[in-house]
């Protein structure tokens, strides 16, 4: 019955209204999105997270000041000038905000710069030795920022040759290099650091060096295990099979695809030098005076926290900053370059 | 089949791993066969049997523990020199099993493709390269708009197809397939399968067809080879090994071959390969105790021992 019906139902088209529709193989294969690259492709991923572009414009803000900091206050970061020591922050119009030159002495408060007869507003107060802070503090950033990027990247440069190599030849000599990584592990780190700033002159060089000296071996494990994880896969053997030298597929092949990895690592290593140098310059074993760095800054502001919290709790901020941002950015890179999430 | 030319010949090859602890894997252990000219040797076997091992050994992946693989009437392993090396990569080429896993995923396709015309020096000039890689594209079926997007890009038998025309770019006369088609979609196998067997068609390849699927090997291949736990048991023209199998292993492996046809699934018996054992069960892959090919028709080889040869001549049809 239903056959019929159906039947029925067909003849009542013309076939004349019908038209054959060829299948075209040719368009099946078409691709209608936009190529994107590993790069195009992570920075539309990170520009979807708001924190990491904040943290982003956190830190290019803080780099662009650490260098043009001192020329905006006009004054220099180590003059000394007794006669202003230690006056508290005053930005005009920002009195309501505690930038108001007081601070309290005892019970009463004091406006330091009518008692030491100063005409002029020193942004964020004067140290001990009436240098301006807000030069110093922008100074130290400089010092700091410089020191956590140079370790970071010697980190880097040693890390991933070191493990490379380690993971590229693989057998034996990939056994004894993680031997004497593994050795160097051991060390206790502080003590090598110690010794290090003992034997040679207390410096940035000899910091940076200090850090480094273990700090590598870190990233070598993390390049090593990506190496020994790319190098059995089977784009590797492909370019293998058509003759690619070790060149070829060391930078062609596997640099590239652990550069993601690389980053996310420096991102990470950065902040983290950047606080081990704080630390070492809190303990005492840092930059030695007069060069400010934020550690040093930091030692020197909390031995007067209770009158002057200032001197701490600028250079504090400006550290709490730089880290936060770093770690936010390096935590949207990590997102942004997920293996996972793309093949 | 004799007066034709031989192109390869493999010779008692083994691979042997070592995993540590004086324990060893012998993946391939004493394999001899040939692959003549323009033919397309299927290889089937059980999962871990050693068919990829032994494709990655003939094209020098691994170095072999043992034995010989002569190409072309010369010894292809142990080679020194980068040139003769760089002449072997030209002349054989290989298809990998993930489509996936085998292209570089910071890689445009042309890139790609061009791999091997640029380490082996192919093109003269940048207009060159960039049409040769257009035609490969559309060899297999892509287009040249293709060359500029990254592998992420295409869907699984396009990039299997990508990774063809990647080893066809040095104009090789050898291929080894290492189960180009398992990792896809069914509907896909038939269009890869068919695009191989026009190019074999088109420039007279020569194929090592690595495979688990028998209805798929059947199919493109000439003669099959079945391996068992790193060594053949039978070697013969495909027609006939479907039409008479004779070795036990084999028979259990096409009984496991699913027909769309419920009628006879319905009585389909599956028979299970239980390999006698000299020694204690479980060691199964310590002792060698597999015989080696013996000819019971011409062209038809099985592995068997003296006593078994009678038995297995009077099961031929």
């Amino acid at each position: 019955m239903a056959e019929q019906n159906s039947n029925a139902k067909a003849e009542q088209f013309d076939s004349s209204l019908f038209q054959q529709v060829e299948f075209n193989e040719q368009a099946g294969e078409r691709i209608a999105g936009k190529s994107l690259n590993f790069w195009q492709d992570a920075w539309m991923r990170l520009r979807k997270n708001k924190a990491a572009i904040i943290s982003l414009v956190l830190i290019i803000v803080i780099a662009i000041m650490s260098v043009a900091g001192p020329a905006i206050s006009g004054r220099d970061a180590y003059t000394q000038t007794i006669t202003q020591a230690k006056l508290p922050p005053k930005v005009t119009g920002l009195e309501w905000a505690g930038f108001d030159g007081m601070a309290t002495l005892g019970e009463t408060p004091i406006d330091f710069y009518k008692q030491k007869q100063v005409k002029e507003n020193f942004w964020f107060g004067t140290d001990h030795l009436g240098r301006d802070l807000w030069s110093r503090v922008w100074e130290g950033t400089k010092i700091s920022l410089f020191i956590g990027l140079m370790a970071a990247l010697i980190d880097v440069l040693v890390g991933v040759t070191y493990g490379g190599i380690s993971a590229y030849y693989g057998g034996r000599v990939d056994n004894i290099m993680q031997r004497i990584a593994e050795i160097l592990t051991g060390v206790p780190n502080l003590i090598l650091i110690i010794l290090f700033i003992l034997i040679l002159e207390p410096g940035i060089t000899t910091i940076i060096l200090a850090m480094t000296i273990t700090g590598w071996i870190g990233m070598s494990r993390l390049v090593r295990g990506q190496i020994l994880k790319l190098k059995n896969q089977e784009f590797v053997l492909a370019a293998r099979t058509l003759g690619a030298s070790s060149a070829r597929l060391v930078f062609k092949h596997l640099i590239p695809n652990t550069l993601g990895t690389i980053i996310i690592s420096l991102m990470f290593t950065i902040p983290g030098a950047i606080f081990f140098e704080a630390f070492l310059s809190f303990i005492g074993l840092g930059l030695a005076p007069p060069q400010p760095s934020l550690g040093t800054l930091i030692n020197e502001g909390y031995k007067e926290l209770k009158t002057f919290p200032f001197l701490l709790v600028v250079p504090s901020t400006v550290l709490v900053l730089l880290m936060i941002s770093f770690n936010m950015l390096a935590d949207g890179l990590r997102d942004a370059f997920d293996p996972r999430l793309r093949r | 089949m004799e007066n034709r030319n031989k192109l390869l010949e493999v010779k008692n090859l083994k691979q042997h791993f070592n995993i540590g602890r004086g324990r060893v894997v012998k993946a391939v252990d004493g394999l001899s066969f040939d692959i003549y000219e323009g033919e397309v040797l299927g290889l089937v076997g059980e999962s871990g049997c050693g068919k990829s091992t032994t494709g990655r050994s003939i094209i020098g992946l691994y170095e072999a523990t043992d034995g010989e693989v002569m190409f072309k009437g010369e010894n292809v392993h142990g080679k020194k020199s980068r040139k003769d090396k760089l002449k072997f990569n030209r002349a054989m080429q290989m298809i990998f099993q993930d489509p996936y896993a085998s292209l570089n995923p910071r890689m445009t396709v042309g890139d790609i493709i061009a791999e091997g015309i640029d380490i082996h020096g192919l093109a003269k000039s940048k207009d060159e390269r960039n049409n040769r890689v257009y035609d490969l594209l559309e060899t297999v079926g892509l287009t040249k708009e293709h060359a500029s997007r990254y592998p992420h890009e295409f869907s699984g038998g396009q990039r299997q197809r990508i990774g063809i025309a990647r080893a066809l770019a040095v104009e090789p006369d050898f291929i080894i397939a290492d189960e180009p088609i398992s990792a896809l979609d069914v509907s896909i196998q038939a269009q890869v399968v068919n695009l191989m067997k026009k190019l074999q068609r088109d420039r007279s390849l020569t194929y090592l067809f690595i495979a688990h699927d028998l209805s798929m090997v059947k199919y493109i291949s000439d003669r099959i080879g079945v391996m068992y736990q790193g060594h053949l048991v039978e070697l013969c023209s495909a027609d006939r090994l479907y039409e008479n199998p004779v070795h036990a292993y084999t028979k259990s492996l096409l009984s496991a071959i699913p027909l769309p046809d419920p009628e006879h699934e319905r009585t389909r018996k599956r028979i299970v390969y239980d390999r006698p054992t000299s020694g204690p069960v479980g060691k199964s892959n310590e002792d060698s105790s597999i015989p080696p090919l013996r000819e019971i028709e011409p062209g038809h080889f099985v592995s068997m021992t003296d006593a078994e040869l009678e038995a297995y001549q009077a099961q031929l049809v």
